[in-house]
C-alpha cells in the first residue's frame, strides 16, 4: 500500500519560478552571444571585399582615388607596438617576480593594487599624460610618444600574468634548486625561463593583442600620417587611428577601407588569442578575466 | 538466512530480529565518470532507529547516503544505477522530482555549512522559508522549536539576529542540525557530522543524536568505530564499495560473521 | 674553509641583492606612474582650476571661443551612460555567469565555448566596436528601436524627443555590449568561488535549483558581484572610442535618452588637439582630470571588494 508522495506536484509555483529563471537565464545567454556574432560576422561580410595584396602594401590614396591600401598604418602599429614591447616587458615582468617572489613586503601590495588600478584605467587619460611628458616637450606627435602611451597599457598586463604563472611553480621545485645550493636569483630567474615561460610568453601576447587595438591614446600622441614613418619623432598612423579616421569619413571607399582594417585588426587578434590558448591550454583561464 | 551478492559470495547482512525498513535500496550503484564507487547495494535502512554506516576512507559510505537524497547526482559526470526506495516508492522513480526526496530526507554534513550572511534565526528556518512560509511568529516558533531539539536554544536565544558563522563549529553543527529537522523530514542523513569538532562538542552532538531517533530514522556515515558502538543500534560495514555485513551493532561488534569486517574492527586495517 | 663559505654566501647574497633591487625598481616603477600621471594632471589643469574653481564642474555651458568652460555636460552624459550600460549589461551579466558556473556544470563542453566566445567579445577593440555601432547599431536603433518608445511612451521624458539614432540610448547599449564580457568574467569567478557546501546546505533543503542560486550563492557571493559590478562602471566610465563614434558629441543635458550628448571621454578625443589658448588647453586637461579622479575612485573600490573575496581575507559579512 503505497502511497505516491515523491510524485511531482504540490509547490507548482517553486516549479513554475524554477522554469521561469532558468529560461530567463538562457535568453541572457542568447542576448550576450548575438552582437558577438553580429560584430564578427558583419566585419568579415564588409571587410573581405576590401582586401587584397594591394591593400596590404600600398599607401593611402584620396578619396575617390581607387587602388589605396593601408601600409602605412600596419606599419606604423607595428613599429609602436614593438617598441612598446621592448619597453613593457622588462618592466612588467620585474614587477611580476617581484608580486610571486615578495609577496608579503609592504611594496608588493601597495604595487600590485596599483597594478590592478591601472589595468583598468581610462587609456585616454594615458594619452594625455604622455602628451604632457613627451609630446609637449618635443612639439611633435610622434612613434616614439605612441609607443610610450602603449607600454603603460601592456605594463599590467604582463605583471599580472608573469606573478600568475610564476605562483603556480611548484614550491618544491623552487625548494628543490635551493636545497642544492644554488642562489635564489638563479633560483628564480631559472624557474621564470624554464616553467615560467610559457606565462610569459602568454602576458606578452596578451598585451600585444590588446595594445595593438588601442586608440584613444594613440590619437594624443601618435597622431596620424599618410606615409611611411621615416623618423620615431614624427607623426605615425596606426590601424586603430585608421578605422576610427576612415570609419568617421563621409566617403564611401574611405568606409570600405576602414572595414578591411578592421577585419585585419580581428583577424590579428584572433590569431594571438588562439595562440594562448594553444599555448597554456585551460591553465589561465581566469587570467584573462583579470585583464 | 543471509542473501546473495552478485558475486555469489554469501554476505550476513541480515540482523536476527525483524524490523520494518524505512529506505530499502538494491542493487544501488553510483559512479563518478567510469569509476565506480559503489558496487551494487543491498541494505534496508530500519526506521526510528540510528543506523552507522562505517568503513575506511574511500569505502563508498557518503558516497551511499548522497545517494539516498540524490545529492550524488549533482556533482558533475556522477552517476547511480540500481533502486532505492523510501516507504517502498522510488526515489529514482521517473516522475520523482528530487525536491520532494530532499524534502523528506533531511542531510548534515561533514563541515558545518551554515548560510553566512543569514541570521542564526534564518539559518534554523531557512527550509521553512524556501516553502513559502513568511508569518514572523510562525518562524520564531518553528526557530525555537528546532534550536531547542538541536540543544542550541540556551546558547543563542539572546542572540538570533546574530551572523550564523559567529558561532563555535561545535554550536555552527548543530545549527545545520536545526536547520535540517526545522523542515521535519523523515529521515536524517548525518556525514560524519563530528568528523571537524573536538571532543567536547562531539559528545554533544552524539547525545543529541541519541534523543532524535524516535522521532527520525537516522543514518549516520563514520569512520570512527567507537562512535558507532556507542551510538547507533544497527551498523553497516563498507569496503571497497560493497556492503560487507550488516548486524545490530553489539552482535557486528562482538562477534562479526565476515573476517574483513573483524579485521577491520580489530584494527588490522583502515 | 670559515673564510670560503662566508664569502661564498656574500657572493650568493649580492646576487640576490641585484636581483632584488632590480625587480623592486619595477614594481616601485608602477607605484610612481601613477602617482607622476595624477600629479602631471594636476599640474598641468592648474591654470583652469584657479581661474574656474568649482564651478567647472558645476558649469553647464562649453564654449571654447569664449573661454567659458563647464564640464557638467560631460559628467552627466558619463554617467549617464555608464549608468544604461550596467542597468542593461548587469542582468545579462548575472544571467551568463550564473548559466557558466551553476547551469554548465555538467556540459562541460558548453561551459567553456561559451566562455571562449565571451572572451571574445572582451578581446574586440573598441574603435570596432565603434565601427560597428556607427554603421549597424545606429541605423538599428534609429529605426527600429527608438521610434516605437517615442510613440508608445514619448509622454515618458526619458524618451520625450525625436529619436535620431545618435544618442545616449544608443551609447548606453553598446556599452553594455562592451562591459557584458568584463562582469560576466569576473562574476563567474566569484561564484566559482562559493563552495560547494553552500549549494549542497540549501539543495538538502529541498530547494530548487534557482533557490540554490538565489539563496545559497548569491548571497554568498554579494560583495564580489558588487565589485564585479563597479568594475563594468570603470570600464563604462573609461571607454572612449566607441562612445565617441555613436554618442553625437553635441553637449546637453537633457532629460531625453534619445538626444545626443557627449562624454568626458569623447570630449578629450575631440578637443584635446584643437586647443587654440593655453586655458583651453589646461580645461582639457582638468577634464582628464575628472576622468582620472572619477576611475580611481571607482576601480579602488572595486578592487577593494573583489580582492576581497578572490585573493584577500576570507569572505567576511
Amino acid at each position: 500500500m503505497t502511497t505516491y508522495r515523491l510524485r511531482k506536484g504540490g509547490s507548482t509555483w517553486r516549479r513554475y519560478v524554477d522554469r521561469i529563471m532558468t529560461g530567463l537565464i538562457l535568453l541572457a545567454v542568447a542576448i550576450a552571444v548575438i552582437p558577438l556574432i553580429l560584430i564578427v560576422g558583419d566585419v568579415a561580410y564588409q571587410g573581405i571585399p576590401a582586401i587584397n595584396l594591394g591593400f596590404l602594401t600600398s599607401l593611402p590614396t584620396p578619396p575617390g582615388t581607387p587602388g589605396g591600401g593601408i601600409a602605412n598604418a600596419i606599419v606604423g602599429s607595428a613599429l609602436m607596438v614593438g617598441l612598446a614591447t621592448l619597453i613593457a616587458v622588462p618592466i612588467g615582468v620585474g614587477a611580476g617576480i617581484y608580486f610571486s617572489e615578495w609577496p608579503e613586503s609592504r611594496l608588493s601590495l601597495v604595487s600590485s593594487f596599483t597594478n590592478d588600478v591601472l589595468a583598468e584605467f581610462p587609456t585616454i587619460t594615458l594619452g594625455i599624460f604622455v602628451y604632457i611628458i613627451i609630446v609637449a616637450p618635443t612639439r611633435t606627435f610622434s612613434a616614439l610618444a605612441g609607443a610610450a602611451a602603449l607600454a603603460i597599457v601592456m605594463v599590467p598586463i604582463i605583471a599580472r600574468t608573469t606573478e600568475e604563472s610564476l605562483k603556480i611553480v611548484p614550491v618544491s621545485l623552487r625548494e628543490a634548486s635551493m636545497a642544492l645550493g644554488i642562489p635564489r636569483w638563479k633560483t628564480v630567474l631559472k624557474v621564470v625561463i624554464s616553467t615560467g615561460r610559457a606565462g610569459l610568453a602568454t602576458g606578452i601576447l596578451l598585451s600585444v593583442a590588446r595594445a595593438a587595438g588601442e586608440t584613444a591614446p594613440l590619437i594624443l600622441t601618435a597622431l596620424y600620417s599618410n606615409y611611411i614613418p621615416k623618423s620615431l619623432l614624427q607623426p605615425t598612423g596606426s590601424i586603430p587611428y585608421l578605422i576610427y579616421y576612415y570609419g568617421s569619413s563621409p566617403f564611401t571607399d574611405w568606409i570600405t577601407t576602414a572595414w578591411g582594417a578592421a577585419l585585419l585588426l580581428v583577424a590579428f587578434m584572433l590569431v594571438l588569442n588562439l595562440s594562448v590558448k594553444l599555448l597554456i591550454g585551460r591553465k589561465f583561464a581566469g587570467v584573462r578575466a583579470e585583464i | 538466512m543471509g542473501y546473495q551478492t552478485q558475486e555469489g559470495d554469501e554476505v550476513s547482512a541480515r540482523p536476527a530480529a525483524e524490523y520494518s525498513a524505512k529506505i530499502e535500496t538494491r542493487g544501488l550503484k553510483a559512479s563518478f565518470g567510469s569509476n565506480m564507487v559503489l558496487k551494487g547495494i543491498d541494505l534496508r535502512i530500519p526506521a526510528n532507529r540510528i543506523t552507522a554506516v562505517m568503513g575506511p576512507s574511500g569505502c563508498g559510505k557518503t558516497t551511499f547516503i548522497r545517494c539516498l537524497n540524490r545529492l550524488h547526482e549533482l556533482t558533475p559526470g556522477a552517476s547511480v544505477e540500481g533502486v532505492a526506495l523510501l516507504d517502498g516508492e522510488d526515489i529514482y522513480g521517473k516522475d520523482v522530482d528530487p525536491v520532494s526526496v530532499r524534502r523528506r530526507i533531511g542531510m548534515v554534513f561533514q563541515k558545518p555549512n551554515p548560510f553566512p550572511t543569514m541570521s542564526i534565526l534564518d539559518n534554523a528556518v531557512a527550509g521553512l522559508t524556501l516553502n513559502g512560509v513568511k508569518d514572523k511568529r510562525t518562524l520564531r516558533q518553528a526557530a525555537e522549536r528546532s534550536l531547542r531539539g538541536a540543544y542550541l536554544w540556551d546558547e543563542v536565544r539572546d542572540k538570533l539576529g546574530n551572523s550564523g558563522a559567529s558561532l563555535s563549529g561545535g554550536q555552527q553543527q548543530r545549527l545545520c542540525i536545526a536547520r535540517a529537522l526545522a523542515v521535519e523530514p523523515e529521515v536524517l542523513l548525518m556525514d560524519e557530522p563530528c568528523s571537524a569538532l573536538d571532543p567536547t562538542a562531539t559528545a554533544k552532538i552524539e547525545e543529541l543524536i541519541t534523543t532524535l531517533k524516535n522521532e527520525y530514522t537516522i543514518v549516520l556515515v563514520t569512520h570512527n568505530m567507537q562512535q558507532a558502538s556507542r551510538v547507533a543500534d544497527y551498523t553497516a560495514f563498507f569496503y571497497l564499495g560493497k556492503l560487507i555485513e550488516f548486524d545490530e551493532t553489539a552482535r557486528l561488534f562482538e562477534n562479526p560473521r565476515q573476517e574483513l569486517t573483524e579485521r577491520y574492527i580489530t584494527g588490522k586495517f583502515g | 674553509m670559515a673564510n670560503l663559505s662566508k664569502s661564498s654566501r656574500r657572493a650568493r647574497s649580492r646576487g640576490d641583492v641585484v636581483l632584488r633591487s632590480l625587480v623592486a625598481t619595477a614594481a616601485i616603477g608602477i607605484v610612481a606612474l601613477l602617482l607622476v600621471l595624477g600629479a602631471e594632471l594636476v599640474n598641468n589643469s592648474g591654470l583652469s582650476l584657479t581661474t574656474y574653481g568649482l564651478g567647472f564642474l558645476t558649469g553647464t555651458v562649453w564654449d571654447p571661443v569664449h573661454l567659458v568652460f563647464g564640464a557638467l555636460p560631460f559628467i552627466y552624459g558619463t554617467l549617464l551612460t555608464s549608468g544604461l550600460a550596467l542597468l542593461i549589461g548587469l542582468p545579462i551579466s548575472l544571467g551568463v555567469a550564473i548559466f557558466l558556473s551553476e547551469k554548465a556544470r555538467n556540459r562541460r563542453g558548453m561551459g567553456s565555448l561559451l566562455g571562449a566566445l565571451v572572451e571574445l567579445l572582451a578581446a574586440v577593440p573598441s574603435v570596432i566596436y565603434g565601427l560597428w555601432g556607427l554603421f549597424f547599431l545606429v541605423p538599428v536603433m534609429k529605426n527600429y528601436v527608438e521610434p516605437p518608445l517615442h510613440s508608445y511612451m514619448g509622454f515618458l521624458p526619458i524618451f520625450g524627443t525625436t529619436p535620431i539614432g545618435t544618442d545616449f540610448l544608443t551609447a548606453g547599449v553598446i556599452l553594455a555590449i562592451m562591459i557584458i564580457p568584463t562582469v560576466t568574467a569576473v562574476s563567474r569567478d566569484i561564484l566559482n568561488a562559493v563552495p560547494n557546501s553552500q549549494r549542497e546546505a540549501m539543495y538538502s533543503l529541498g530547494a530548487t535549483d534557482w533557490e540554490v542560486t538565489r539563496k545559497a550563492v548569491l548571497p554568498y557571493a554579494r560583495s564580489g558581484i558588487f565589485g564585479a559590478t563597479i568594475l563594468g562602471l570603470g570600464r563604462a566610465v573609461g571607454e572612449t572610442m566607441a562612445v565617441t563614434m555613436v554618442i553625437g558629441n553635441a553637449p546637453s543635458i537633457s532629460a531625453s535618452l534619445l538626444s545626443e550628448g557627449y562624454t568626458l571621454t569623447s570630449l578629450i578625443v575631440n578637443q584635446f588637439n584643437e586647443t587654440t589658448s593655453s586655458l583651453y588647453a589646461s580645461a582639457m586637461v582638468e577634464i582628464g582630470l575628472i576622468l582620472f579622479a572619477l576611475a580611481l575612485a571607482i576601480n579602488f573600490f572595486a578592487r577593494v571588494l573583489v580582492w576581497r573575496m578572490t585573493r584577500g581575507a576570507r569572505f567576511r559579512i
